[in-house]
């Protein structure tokens, strides 16, 4: 576990193949692989964790799922990370495929969506721009504060999640949060098709009377990969990473996080309320499009 | 127990009206018992198909029910500051509206935490609150205040009860369950001076509790709002701003309740224009507290002008938007009562009775526009194409819970009042002792000077 976990820094975001294997490896798929029997069979080459590669028949893999970590898990972070977004607002042309990534892996219902694409204008002088927004994981949460219940807590890796097992529904989370990032289920949620058990990793499925937000997909950062909305970005304004390796990813092309937020002098929104954001903004200047409104009756 | 004659005679009017009931008092108690299935009702579908079918949407996630909340929570001040405050001052008119005083905040303690189960999306999981709770969450804060409060508020009536108790025990009811529940309660209480000289003490020090208990459990109350991040809410006046209004409208309600009790049992030579008088000119100090407050409140705000929140006031001035509201929260709730009190041609039972309702009225009001306006206001701009997402507007199943509380409020007091009698019988022996130790104080300034 401890090799693993050193070797993601070095790993994180090589090409999928090496990912696949450990993740392969690492598995109950080889289980059964010892057993020698008359060569007839098609052979697959796999990658063990201790780094030798063994040959296995084909009939002895199982399909395995992907069983998310339990509640109880989930309340760790992944160690060693601290993750980041940036969102580059010279980007954002409000395509709006972040959304519909997202909606569509955890099974959202478009009337509340876990990102926004807001039209943004700071002052009478300057141009509009679009603004996605996503929860930004604070290092100094209000809504982990106020929680009655821990059901929404704060992880090393930096990640605010929510377990909905444990949500009294009470909305303070909501009150709480400046950044109106949060939905409630206030009716019966749309039946989910799943094969696995609820994750706080996973957000899915839903429940009434439970509070939900982005959640930056930990499922995906389990196996090495990025969210959901970073891939789907046609325009690759989003990009996702990890402070401690300081290296950040828009799906395309992978850079120094320190370098990115000085050079293109990157903000937080409302540094001033205190509440450390994980999300930084790189401002709307030079830009790649030139600001279009919306259609008519397009939600935010 | 040996009774003076005031008190025998006390006890023999109030036992008739405690064991019958009325043709008419039974078609009120049916209205209100219809009033509280109605609510009922409106539990079961919201519980059934979720809060959907409130008005509250992700920008405006409290409503009615917390105002109601906060509302019921504010009345409850009535018992603990008048009757403690009066207890602890040996006012002699106290006696006569003490026991309703403390009646109100017990069932108003009761029935305000209820709208916070109404509020919670998972009433199913109301445990999590034990196995989980977080120490600093100010929900878990108010928990801890309120049950805190509710004990201490029963025991502080109880032990201003057990006197009666004991007279009860003593009266010849024809039904045996009375006295069995009587003797239960009046435990062994006779009346001689060492249990005197206790329960006395008991009454002083619960009384002794029950101010600063209460002072907190509104502050508490007030900093639910006041730790989060949000225009009109974020201030530190929170918490002493919401202890005044509570107090105010706690004096308010004991006023109507008064008057309504006077009329219905005819209490007309127990309760008289002095009670109404004194906590009139009571209910006039604190209005003006409260004015200052909530001129301090928004005159701050509006000074420093500071974008998010004249977002909120600008919704409070404007005509179109809460101005009405406001303009008869702030302004008539608080001036009307003052100025009628304040010229004594206009004092009169029946209008410091009026004018109570007026800013009793206005403190509901005033705490639905300190909820649902900054809801309204969130940091992000709201782009909603949904009307229901950007204006809270309640729903008929929120009218009908907010109904169902004050029915259930009225009802609980009939009951209450079915039990024990509203006015208290038995005058406890405190007063000689005090009375003997101020004239041994003046009489020492008396010679020194």
């Amino acid at each position: 576990m401890k090799n693993k976990a050193a070797g993601h820094r070095r790993k994180f975001l090589k090409s999928s193949v090496y990912i696949g294997v450990s993740a392969i490896a690492s598995s109950p798929f080889i289980q059964r692989c010892s057993s020698k029997e008359p060569d007839k069979e098609k052979k697959v080459k796999l990658l063990t964790t201790d780094g030798t590669l063994v040959e296995v028949n084909q009939s002895n893999l199982m399909k395995m799922s992907h069983q998310p970590a339990s509640p109880k898990e989930a309340r760790k972070g992944i160690p060693g990370r601290h993750f980041v977004m940036v969102v580059d607002l010279s980007r954002c042309r409000n395509a709006r495929k972040c959304i519909k990534a997202c909606d569509h892996h955890h099974q959202l219902t478009p009337d509340r969506p876990f990102i926004k694409v807001l039209r943004m204008q700071d002052n009478k002088a300057s141009s509009p721009y679009w603004m996605p927004k996503k929860c930004f994981h604070c290092d100094n949460p209000p809504c982990v504060k106020v929680c009655p219940v821990g059901a929404t807590y704060k992880r090393s890796d930096a990640l605010v999640l929510i377990d909905n097992k444990r949500c009294i529904g009470c909305r303070f989370c909501m009150a709480a949060c400046p950044y109106s990032a949060r939905v409630f289920n206030w009716g019966k949620p749309k039946p989910q098709s799943t094969d696995h058990s609820y994750s706080p990793e996973t957000s899915v499925p839903s429940q009434i009377g439970t509070v939900e937000k982005c959640d930056f997909c930990p499922d995906m950062l389990r196996q090495d990969k990025v969210p959901h909305c970073i891939t789907a970005c046609p325009n690759g304004a989003l990009y996702f990473g990890d402070q401690i390796a300081d290296s950040v990813t828009n799906g395309s092309e992978t850079v120094r996080l320190s370098t990115l937020l000085r050079d293109k002098a990157a903000y937080r929104y409302h540094e001033e309320l205190g509440t450390e954001p994980n999300v930084y903004y790189l401002p709307p200047s030079d830009r790649l499009f030139p600001f279009k409104e919306a259609p008519e009756g397009q939600p935010s | 127990m040996d009774l003076d004659q005031k008190s025998t005679r006390t006890l023999n009017y109030f036992v008739p009206q405690m064991v019958t009931i009325s043709k008419s008092g039974i078609l009120q108690l049916s209205v209100l018992v219809l009033f509280i299935l109605g609510g009922f009702y409106a539990l079961y579908i919201q519980i059934v198909d979720g809060h959907i079918v409130t008005g509250m949407r992700d920008n405006v996630v409290w409503g009615l029910y917390i105002a109601n909340f906060i509302f019921f929570i504010g009345i409850s001040y009535a018992g603990a500051l008048i009757s403690g405050i009066l207890h602890l001052l040996r006012v002699e008119w106290r006696h006569p509206i003490i026991r309703i005083a403390e009646i109100i905040t017990i069932i108003s303690t009761i029935i305000g935490p209820a709208y916070i189960l109404l509020c919670m999306g998972r009433l199913d999981r109301l445990h999590h609150l034990a196995l989980y709770g977080r120490i600093q969450s100010p929900i878990i804060w108010d928990v801890l205040a309120i049950s805190t409060y509710l004990i201490g508020s029963i025991i502080f009536l109880y032990l201003a009860t057990i006197r009666d108790l004991a007279a009860l025990r003593d009266y010849p009811f024809k039904s045996k369950w009375r006295h069995t529940l009587y003797k239960f309660f009046a435990v062994n209480f006779n009346g001689n001076s060492k249990q005197n000289r206790y329960l006395e003490r008991g009454l002083d020090i619960m009384s002794a509790i029950i101010i600063p208990l209460a002072v907190l459990v509104h502050s508490v109350l007030a900093w639910i709002f006041g730790m989060t991040l949000r225009p009109g809410w974020h201030s530190t006046i929170f918490a002493p701003y919401f202890v005044v209004a509570a107090v105010f409208s706690g004096t308010g309600v004991l006023i109507i309740a008064l008057w309504v009790f006077r009329k219905y049992y005819h209490l007309e030579s127990y309760i008289t224009k002095i009670h109404f008088n004194y906590l009139g000119i009571i209910l006039m100090i604190l209005g003006a507290l409260y004015a200052y407050f909530t001129f301090s409140e928004y005159l701050t705000s509006w000074y420093g002008s500071e974008t998010w929140e004249m977002e909120v006031l600008y919704k409070l001035f404007d005509p179109n938007g809460y101005w009405w509201w406001f303009f008869f929260a702030a302004i008539v709730g608080v001036v009307v009562p003052i100025l009628v009190i304040l010229i004594p041609q206009f004092r009169s039972i029946n209008s410091i009775t009026a004018v109570s309702v007026i800013a009793v009225f206005a403190l509901w009001v005033k705490r639905y526009l300190i909820i649902i306006p900054t809801l309204e206001t969130p940091l992000l701009p709201l782009q909603d194409m949904r009307p229901e997402y950007i204006h809270y507007t309640p729903t008929a199943i929120e009218w009908l819970l907010t109904f169902a509380g004050v029915a259930m409020f009225c009802f609980l007091f009939f009951l209450f009042s079915k039990f024990l009698p509203i006015v208290s019988v038995v005058k406890g022996e405190e007063g000689t002792n005090y009375a003997e130790l101020r004239k041994t104080v003046m009489q020492r300034i008396i010679k020194r000077t």
